[in-house]
């Protein structure tokens, strides 16, 4: 099985030492995408009270102009000096991501609008790829950032956002949910680690 | 040095002690809210198990797998036999870049590999970037628990060190002030930093790809900033399918902090476009424990910790006293398994309450295989001679219904005669924090007898 032209002696070796210490084989459980786990009557309901538990915010707004509006409402972003969107009719940039080559000169951007692809309801996590966006930093290196994502994409749990999302298609994807925070001092908690000091879901119901 | 002698020191400070205790306990509160909440929790532990169990089982062509879709994707992969193999393959890559100064995340695999004396001794300045690591790290401790590195230490110190190292005012102690001082001073480290060093908390076999979770999001600083990124992973790490990952996902944060899931749960399937990214696999012994049909299933673990959250002897005695990268019961397994002379007192560190096993969300039998070990370690030699003598003794009385009954009567009658100077003497370590019941006049067995026997 094992071919030499890509896999280096180190490997053969290494793999060798383990098959030889290999346990009697076991099967692999079936995974149902659903029948044994969890969901609810009411999954975008669920999904704003997770969203909140984890620290964030969660709005349902009606669409792309009330998207606008609710984020004008929000103080870290009417306050921001250096924000942008990546999300069409959604925000207003004062530069433009794509032009930067270097992630490290987005160290200033004090808010970022950005695309996600689904929501999961049992824990309050969004999906985001690298797709419409250019630098993954920017999920990280602003100050805040609001996720917009279709209010009718939101599912129950892992199980079925992982039977939806092919992670192999992208470089870079990740859960996010809620702000960036840790505990590390005295087990109490706070908001914005060294990530996000806040996060806004937007979930806009008409698209377009 | 023996746990015992180590947690003496750590229970001496009785407040700290206490206060470790409870806030341990508040943790593992916060899971069983979290695992109350799916209602398939069980099935979800079963799942996990049998999934880790299956993949032990084939584990060398999934890494095989593993590493061929990961080159397919422009990973370099690299295989590590031992620690040293491991630092030496990441010092070369760093060395190729002309690396200065890395940002590491949380990466059990590293401590255990020591990888990060080996790079500063060699010129790289090392940041270890999650909160409770870069607070032991500017104390020059290890951490003391996996998922919450700084847990013995308590915020006023944590003040005093801050005000050493990072200027904050002298007398700080507010978290969210002491947070946010740490979060400037490590902004500017990832912001200079030339690459970032991770852990792996899955890998995905037939993909390539690999998944780590943080609450800080500092893996995704570390890693979406500098052009390098390395990911130590222990070969243990590997799931088979990407479906495999919901079910661990799940399970992982409950168990660990009692949330949902980690803020952060970064997917990586190839370089970032002009970045390099770089795996290295590590056995470090794990093969060796593999082949015993008593431990292999130690290699399920999924490092979420909550073994050392419910831990009686762990809350009480502290993570250092186990003088092991892993502590608590899932340590006292793999730290004798690997070195069975050094770590021989770990296994008797355990009252086998057997709470560990319940609460290990891949199913480990932890109590079991800890009381295994204690024969294991027995018959390898490693015991201490006073252990030894100890249970020689015992057995000796054990094994002989006489003697066991004189030895009874001597010790009751001791109990309620003995004056106390003799009683509590330092021989007696039952007596040393607590007061000896007083001794009952008839054994048990005397009691029973006189039960009428018709019932
Ligand atoms: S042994 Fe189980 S409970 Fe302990 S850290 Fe590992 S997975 Fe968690």
């Amino acid at each position: 099985m094992t071919d030499d032209s890509i896999l280096p002696d180190s490997a053969r070796h290494f793999l060798e030492r383990l098959r030889s210490a290999q346990p009697p084989a076991t099967p692999l459980p079936e995974l149902p995408v659903t029948g044994p786990w969890l969901t609810f009557d009411n999954a975008a309901e669920r999904f704003q009270a997770m969203t909140e538990a984890v620290g964030g915010r969660c709005l349902f707004v009606a669409d792309a102009a009330a998207a606008e509006a609710a984020l004008e409402e929000l103080p870290a972003w009417s306050r921001a000096a250096t924000r942008c969107s990546l999300v069409a009719n959604i925000g207003s940039s004062t530069f433009d991501p794509a032009a930067v080559d270097d992630p490290h000169e987005l160290q200033h951007t004090d808010f970022a609008v950005l695309p996600g692809e689904f929501g999961v309801a049992e824990n309050g996590a969004v999906w985001v790829t690298d797709e419409q966006v250019p630098h993954r930093a920017l999920f990280f290196l602003p100050q805040h950032i609001a996720l917009v994502i279709p209010a009718e994409q939101i599912v129950h749990n892992l199980h079925e956002a992982y039977d939806r999302l092919r992670p192999q298609d992208h470089r870079f994807g990740a859960f996010i949910s809620g702000p960036s925070k840790t505990a590390d001092i005295e087990q109490s908690l706070v908001i914005g680690a060294h990530g996000a000091r806040s996060l806004t879901v937007l979930a806009v119901q008409n698209r377009f | 040095m023996d746990h015992s002698v180590l947690a003496r020191r750590f229970v001496s400070d009785r407040d700290r002690a206490a206060w470790h205790d409870r806030a341990l306990w508040f943790v593992r509160e916060k899971r069983d809210r979290q695992a109350d909440d799916i209602p398939e929790w069980e099935r979800l532990r079963e799942t996990a198990s049998a999934i880790k169990q299956h993949t032990m089982s084939r584990l060398a062509d999934y890494l095989e797998a593993f590493a061929r879709h990961a080159q397919a994707r422009g990973v370099q992969v690299h295989w590590a036999r031992d620690a040293a193999a491991h630092n030496r393959i990441v010092h070369t890559i760093l060395k190729r870049h002309d690396v200065r100064r890395i940002v590491k995340s949380k990466s059990m695999l590293t401590e255990e590999c020591g990888l990060n004396p080996y790079l500063e001794e060699r010129g790289i300045v090392v940041t270890d970037t999650d909160l409770g690591e870069r607070i032991v790290q500017l104390r020059q401790e290890a951490p003391s628990h996996i998922v919450l590195p700084a847990i013995h230490i308590r915020k006023e110190e944590v003040g005093d060190l801050f005000h050493r190292h990072l200027g904050t005012e002298a007398g700080e102690s507010d978290p969210a002030r002491l947070t946010e001082a740490a979060r400037r001073h490590l902004r500017q480290e990832f912001l200079s930093a030339d690459a970032g060093i991770t852990g792996v908390n899955f890998a995905v076999a037939e993909t390539g790809g690999f998944v780590v979770c943080t609450n800080e999001g500092n893996a995704d600083l570390g890693t979406s900033l500098p052009n390098l990124h390395i990911a130590c992973m222990g070969m243990e790490k590997l799931v088979p399918r990407t479906q495999d990952l919901a079910v661990f996902l799940r399970l992982l944060a409950r168990s660990a902090t009692g949330q949902p899931i980690t803020t952060y749960s970064t997917h990586f399937h190839g370089p970032r476009p002009g970045a390099e990214l770089h795996v290295v696999i590590v056995d470090n012994g794990r093969s060796r424990i593999l082949q015993s049909e008593s431990f292999r299933r130690s290699l399920n673990c999924i490092r979420c910790g909550a073994c050392m959250n419910t831990c009686p002897v762990f809350r009480r005695s502290g993570g250092h006293s186990y003088e092991s990268t892993v502590p608590g019961p899932i340590g006292s397994i793999l730290a004798p398994a690997r070195s069975p002379h050094r770590h021989h007192s770990l296994p008797f560190a355990c009252s086998l309450c057997g709470s560990c096993t319940d609460i290990c969300p891949v199913k480990i039998d932890l109590h079991h295989e800890l009381y295994t070990m204690r024969s294991v370690l027995d018959q390898q030699g490693a015991l201490s001679r006073r252990k030894k003598l100890a249970m020689t003794i015992t057995s000796h009385i054990l094994q002989r219904p006489w003697l066991y009954r004189t030895a009874g009567r001597l010790l009751r009658l001791g109990l309620r005669r003995l004056p106390r100077f003799l009683l509590y003497t330092p021989l007696n370590a039952w007596g040393r924090q607590r007061e000896m019941p007083p001794g009952p006049r008839r054994a048990f067995r005397d009691l029973y007898r006189r039960q009428p026997k018709d019932r």
